[in-house]
């Protein structure tokens, strides 16, 4: 896993840099699939959003879907699409958002396509937080606490305590993207012991349950679980585009960075911190839909060419996955299976190249 | 990084050859001794304490019909042997990996051994219905020889081969990839999920006398091939130019070693489910006594890791009573700390 770009050979021409946009003293070079790729893809977010809001019992065109979506449907349609449809698909598109953005700030970070949530062991820690408000319900106080929490809070719990374990144990005089990865592992197994360990002492329908939670589902998700991840979104995705230009200086590695003028302490822990406050989140809300944080950057690294994962494009890809995802669970698939399932195949094989491939070219 | 684990040093602290083949034998002794014990405390700690001299008594005396010299007989002392094969095994098979790998952070849990023998015993109980310990061990078996060979085969891939990072990272992303599979069959599964949630915690609990004697096998030929490859393993140690200059094949002791990590990772994970960390850990703590030879160092991680799996096995049944802890989750909760702390002692940049 090659962190620097190979030198160019000699007689190749440069990287054609685009324009160079200039508004007094800031600039900014523009190039065009940066910009292409992100209205694009919000495009086909909200095409795929409509269609999906249309498919069901009681099917609506997409013409109607998207009159009623800004506020002309009537009655029946009306209900049927902001009430019932509507909260599902969009805790879909906010969660493959934040998880998106999440993977693309890790993999910059660490420098490394694997470095995902779900390989950090954060995805894992949120699942043990929301397997033990479903196994231990009224069981011991700590487990009344926990039910009287909630799924999602539980999770979210989790995550951060994962989250904050991660930072502190992989901190050591900085971050090391390495020792971020292998530490992340270690949390990942310990977290799959104590699901484990929790999954045996529960009664068999709550650990059915548990395990359609720890899966990934939009199955019967409210405006409840859509607005605290709404909010939650509203402050941290524009820190994080916030963050590109540190981000950029930090892809080169932490000497170059440092010669770049970042202070490399605040700058890791704020992408780091970051990245875990998306991820909890988007977990609390819709459980671990995995593969998604680690695939979607890598599509949209190569879709813009860019040197580094772009944040706003990885994130509505992120979106256009999970939707896209879901209603081909919904209304392809024979049984309807929760989205993660969905994600993980398409994910998987993706993961295998990725592994297979990556090291003979100098991928991110 | 990888050179610094295997290849003797030679500085000034090093203690003469004489005083070194002392320490050694210190260490063997004290190794036993620390086996014995904890099969002792095994077959007397449980849910009802057995005094010592009960259990004394009940081992020798076959005809004795005492409560506690059933309970000792029956249940204790074929958990306390399948314990000591099943720690045995995998404290050698780590000893091995980190060998062969020349890889520190070798562990079969990490490098998808177990992954690779969950799918493959979820298959065998959904597909088949085979849900008893003893009909799972042969699928187990494979799944576990399929997930080793798998990492191996991408975590080498390319170019600069395996590193103890690509290794590790390969065997992290293949076990997401093998676990997601896992969930998907047991999302819609009820009944199956009812039989794998408690073989996939790891645990001594419930294995009969005749699960020790169907993988007892296998871990005495893996045993064999394991000794027998270690003179090898001191050569490749050396790297495999300067051991081929020596005479040794290489392609033969790598294909020994395999075969050897093979069978007792997959024997063990067949008999009691995945156990992580007891392969990465117990190698550390040995090296540090009987130095990098092979020859000391595999017996004595077999006997250690005997020693802290029943250990373990002890603690799991003290702590939750009346339930237990499984022996799995012991060693997870134990064994992930040391790992956090070598990730963090080895310099980073070696990796």
């Amino acid at each position: 896993m090659s962190v620097t770009a190979p030198p160019r050979a000699p007689g190749t021409p440069p990287v054609r840099s685009g324009r160079t946009l200039r508004v007094g003293p800031v600039s900014a070079s523009l190039r065009w699939r940066e910009v292409a790729l992100p209205v694009v893809g919000f495009a086909a977010l909200v095409l795929v959003s409509a269609v999906s809001m249309g498919r069901g019992d009681f099917p609506i065109g997409v013409p109607d879907v998207l009159r009623t979506l800004v506020g002309l449907g009537e009655g029946p349609q009306e209900f049927i699409v902001l009430e019932l449809r509507a909260p599902r698909v969009v805790v879909g598109v906010l969660v493959g958002l934040a998880l998106g953005v999440a993977g693309a700030l890790f993999q910059t970070f660490a420098r490394n396509p694997l470095a995902s949530p779900d390989t950090l062991g954060l995805t894992t820690g949120a699942s043990a937080g929301a397997v033990a408000a479903i196994v231990l319900t009224g069981d011991t106080a700590t487990g009344a606490v926990l039910g009287g929490l909630g799924i999602p809070t539980a999770a979210l719990l989790g995550a951060a305590v994962a989250g904050l374990l991660l930072f502190a144990l992989a901190w050591r005089a900085g971050l090391d993207g390495y020792r971020l990865v292998l530490v992340g592992i270690a949390l990942w197994s310990v977290g799959n012991a104590l699901i484990d360990w929790l999954l045996t002492r529960a009664e068999i329908y709550d650990a059915t349950s548990a395990y359609v939670w720890i899966t990934g589902s939009l199955n019967s998700r409210t405006w409840d679980h859509a607005v605290p991840l709404a909010i939650a979104l509203a402050v941290l995705v524009p820190l994080a585009l916030a963050a590109s230009r540190v981000l950029a200086a930090l892809q080169f590695g932490d000497d170059t960075a440092r010669g770049l003028g970042v202070r490399l302490a605040g700058a890791q822990t704020a992408v780091v911190l970051l990245a875990v406050g998306l991820v909890a989140f988007a977990v609390s809300a819709a459980g671990p839909v995995t593969f998604v944080a680690l695939v979607v950057p890598q599509i949209a690294v190569r879709l813009t060419r860019g040197s580094r994962p772009p944040l706003l494009a990885s994130g509505l890809l992120g979106a256009l996955l999970v939707v896209s995802a879901d209603l081909v669970t919904r209304t392809v698939l024979p049984q309807a299976l929760p989205v993660g399932i969905l994600t993980a195949v398409i994910g998987a094989p993706y993961l295998l190249w990725l592994l297979v491939r990556g090291r003979r070219r100098s991928t991110l | 990084m990888a050179t610094t684990v295997d290849v003797p040093t030679r500085d000034a602290a090093r203690p003469p050859a004489r005083s070194m083949r002392a320490r050694r034998l210190a260490t063997l002794a004290l190794l036993l001794v620390l086996v014995v014990g904890a099969a002792l405390a095994s077959i007397a700690v449980g849910t009802r304490s057995i005094g010592l001299g009960d259990v004394w008594q009940a081992l020798l005396d076959g005809d004795l019909a005492s409560e506690e010299a059933v309970i000792v007989r029956q249940l204790r002392v074929p958990r306390t042997a399948l314990g000591l094969l099943v720690g045995l095994a995998l404290g050698i098979a780590g000893a091995l990996m980190q060998g062969h790998t020349r890889n520190p952070l070798g562990d079969p849990g990490l490098l998808g051994v177990t992954a690779g023998a969950s799918l493959a015993v979820v298959l065998a109980i959904s597909v088949l219905g085979l849900t008893s310990p003893s009909d799972n061990v042969w699928f187990a078996f494979a799944g576990a020889l399929a997930g080793t060979v798998l990492v191996y085969a991408i975590g080498s891939a390319g170019r600069g081969g395996a590193t103890p990072l690509t290794l590790a990272l390969a065997g992290a992303a293949l076990s997401a990839l093998l676990y997601a599979l896992v969930r998907a069959i047991l999302v819609s599964d009820e009944q199956t999920l009812e039989s794998f949630r408690f073989w996939v915690v790891g645990s001594l609990a419930g294995r009969g006398a005749d699960v020790a004697w169907q993988v007892g096998p296998f871990i005495a030929l893996g045993l064999v091939l394991a000794l027998a490859n270690a003179p090898a393993l001191n050569l490749l140690g050396l790297g495999e130019d300067v051991a081929r200059g020596l005479g040794q094949r290489i392609w033969l002791a790598r294909v020994v070693g395999l075969a050897a990590i093979t069978l007792l990772c997959g024997a063990a994970t067949a008999a009691c489910g995945p156990i992580a960390f007891l392969g990465l850990v117990v190698p550390h703590m040995v090296r540090a006594l009987t130095g990098p030879d092979h020859r000391w160092l595999l017996p004595c991680s077999g006997l250690l890791g005997a020693a802290l799996l029943l250990a373990a096995d002890v603690i799991g049944r003290v702590v939750a009573r009346p339930g237990e802890l499984q022996v799995g989750i012991v060693l997870a909760l134990v064994g992930a700390p040391f790992f956090i702390a070598l990730v963090r002692r080895v310099r980073t940049a070696g990796l």
